[in-house]
């Protein structure tokens, strides 16, 4: 035990212990501040270099396949894929992504019990759980966005009706984004609820590609067989089609013909989005920490 | 001003198992030993004053508040270090205490300075620029202890802190804990199952047992009275205490030892203890200053972990 008073100690690498009298930040900045870290947590920053390798790579691929459209686009005499088009190829891609960043930003936290020192801080569970969904999906968003950027500046620089043909690419960029967004809020809110079901990461990503690729098929199927409103309505069994039915009836972009029932797919999308969202609260609401 | 305040304190998981029943208690500022065996309810009443867990029944105030309703309050003045393991693996001990110091409220340039100086207290220097993963445990544990103190709480809460280290880690553990509750000023409550252990960092203790008070005392009144010595010999303990009590000294017999005051002067009673001895001719297995005053305040605890030394 050292000895105190009288400055009789035996630790001479101390400086004393300075006091903080300074202000403390409410909850708003708390969540401001995991957000951030959990957006750098998605791509890997701050982690390991194995952490960044497949996030990271996405991303690069997705910007060089844009690369490579805007080379395609300019040098054929119509535009092969648009920038909501771009949304709707690149969703596989991005529901890769979220299965294995959503097991990042969650799952990581509950195998840690990492979960327990948040909230010991200045923040409630439902600001943990939406700050977290917030981040995925920003995240996702970067993925999807940030191809359609590249895209834009290369279509802009090679553009030959001078300024309108920039205005006319920045009106197509706009709504690509909104696709974009719309694309990363709805395979956030699903991806997340299964993520914070489990600590182990293996098994987050597995449900998450499973809810994907098992329910590709079968929509696949129907879509294939079915004839007039049952086709139409298939996809909006597995995610991937409900999100190109959903920028098929917003933006008449993408690949899927949906008929006159596109605003049930806006209604599915905004179903999905409620029903994740709900149960990742739930779920927060019950973990033990 | 009281620490922590519960009043007739009940918790039950799922309305079966009862962690903690009917416990009042007031807890006093200082470093406070909270001692009972696995099971006892002490992780309990940790999370009850951090609102991580609501009360059953009863009442519990932290810090002068309720730490349910005013939840953001309490744990902006209060640091936690958990039992468990919560440290993420593939960060960097820097980064990751500013990370929760910003959570806690810092400002982001305060974090990062608070950081490096509360890693450099609890005894991580260049380490802390080295990803978590590849720490040992006493590192980890002070981490852990880093991220509990990094935005200057009153008061801390540390859970088992000397859980998995080995005796120099432990022993470097409780002297941290220890220039905390004094030198930092900082308000401690430290749970552990020996008390042993703990007992020579604290200035007071709070024993439970299956969730009730079993005794509070403050060490204090205790350190007065320490002054008795521990004698023992092969045989005949009756004869060296009617010996030494004819010499003046105050003499008590504790099962096959003997305890004697040292009185005013120590080396004279030393003397006449070596005198008596070697006058019965006996042979001294020990002599040495009783350390077993506090584990004598928690008698009714199970004695492998009450006299634990």
């Amino acid at each position: 035990m050292p000895e105190n008073g009288n400055g009789a100690t035996g630790v001479i690498h101390d400086i004393g212990y300075q006091r903080y009298e300074g202000v403390r930040l409410g909850r708003g900045y708390s969540a401001r501040s995991l957000f951030t870290q959990s957006v750098r947590g998605a791509y890997g920053l701050g982690r390991s270099a194995w952490a960044k390798v497949l996030p990271i790579g996405l991303l690069a691929a997705a910007s060089v396949a844009a690369l490579i459209l805007v080379v395609v686009n300019t040098q054929l005499p119509v535009e092969v894929i648009d920038y909501v088009g771009m949304a709707s190829t690149f969703t596989y891609a991005a529901t890769v992504f979220v299965a294995v960043v959503a097991p990042e930003l969650v799952s990581v936290d509950l195998r840690t019990n990492l979960l327990s020192l948040y909230l010991s801080r200045p923040m409630t569970r439902t600001d943990y759980a939406l700050t977290k969904l917030a981040a995925l999906a920003t995240a996702t968003f970067v993925m999807l966005g940030g191809p359609m950027l590249i895209l834009f500046v290369g279509m802009a620089f090679s553009t030959d009706n001078g300024i309108a043909g920039v205005f006319s690419e920045f009106g197509g960029l706009l709504q690509g984004l909104l696709a974009a967004a719309i694309h990363a809020a709805v395979l956030a809110s699903l991806a997340l609820p299964f993520a914070s079901l489990t600590g182990r990461r293996v098994f987050a990503t597995g449900m998450i590609i499973g809810v994907t690729l098992l329910t590709a098929p079968i929509s696949g199927v129907l879509q294939a067989l079915g004839e007039g409103a049952g086709r139409q309505l298939a996809g909006l069994i597995d995610p991937v089609s409900l999100l190109n039915g959903v920028d098929r009836w917003l933006f008449d972009g993408g690949i899927f013909d949906v008929g006159p029932y596109g605003p049930v797919y806006g209604l599915g999308a905004l179903v999905i989005i409620a029903v994740g969202t709900s149960c990742t609260l739930w779920r927060y609401r019950k973990v033990k920490s | 001003m009281v620490l922590i305040e519960t009043e007739s304190l009940e918790k039950r998981y799922d309305n079966q198992v009862t962690a903690l029943a009917d416990l009042t208690v007031a807890i006093e500022p200082g470093i406070v030993g909270l001692v009972g065996v696995n099971g006892a309810g002490k992780s309990t009443l940790i999370k009850l004053a951090l609102g991580l867990l609501a009360p059953t029944n009863g009442r519990i105030r932290v810090l002068g508040l309720d730490p349910i309703a005013d939840a953001q309050a309490v744990r902006a003045r209060v640091g936690y270090m958990p039992e468990h393991d919560c440290l993420p693996p593939d960060q960097i001990a820097a980064e990751f205490v500013t990370h929760l110091a910003r959570v806690s409220g810092l400002p982001a340039a305060t974090a990062r300075e608070r950081a490096s100086e509360t890693l450099r207290h609890v005894g991580l220097y260049e380490e802390r620029y080295r990803r978590i993963g590849g720490y040992s445990t006493g590192m980890k544990q002070r981490v852990k202890l880093a991220q509990a103190l990094v935005h200057d709480p009153e008061l801390l809460l540390l859970d088992e802190p000397t859980n998995g280290l080995d005796p120099e880690g432990r022993r470097a553990m409780l002297d941290l804990v220890h220039r905390i509750g004094t030198e930092f000023g900082i308000s401690v409550v430290v749970c552990s199952h020996l008390l042993g252990e703990i007992e020579r960092i604290c200035t007071s203790l709070v024993a439970i047992d299956a969730g009730r008070l079993l005794r509070s005392a403050t060490l204090s009144a205790m350190t007065q009275h320490s002054d008795l010595l521990m004698v023992e010999t092969d045989e005949d303990p009756a004869g060296l205490a009617e010996l030494l009590g004819r010499a003046g000294l105050e003499v008590r017999e504790n099962k096959r030892a003997l305890l004697v005051r040292m009185g005013e002067d120590p080396d004279a009673t030393y003397d006449l203890i070596r005198d008596a001895i070697a006058d019965l001719d006996l042979s001294l297995h020990r002599l040495e200053r009783h350390r077993h005053q506090v584990a004598d305040l928690f008698r009714d605890l199970p004695t492998s972990e009450a006299s634990h030394a």
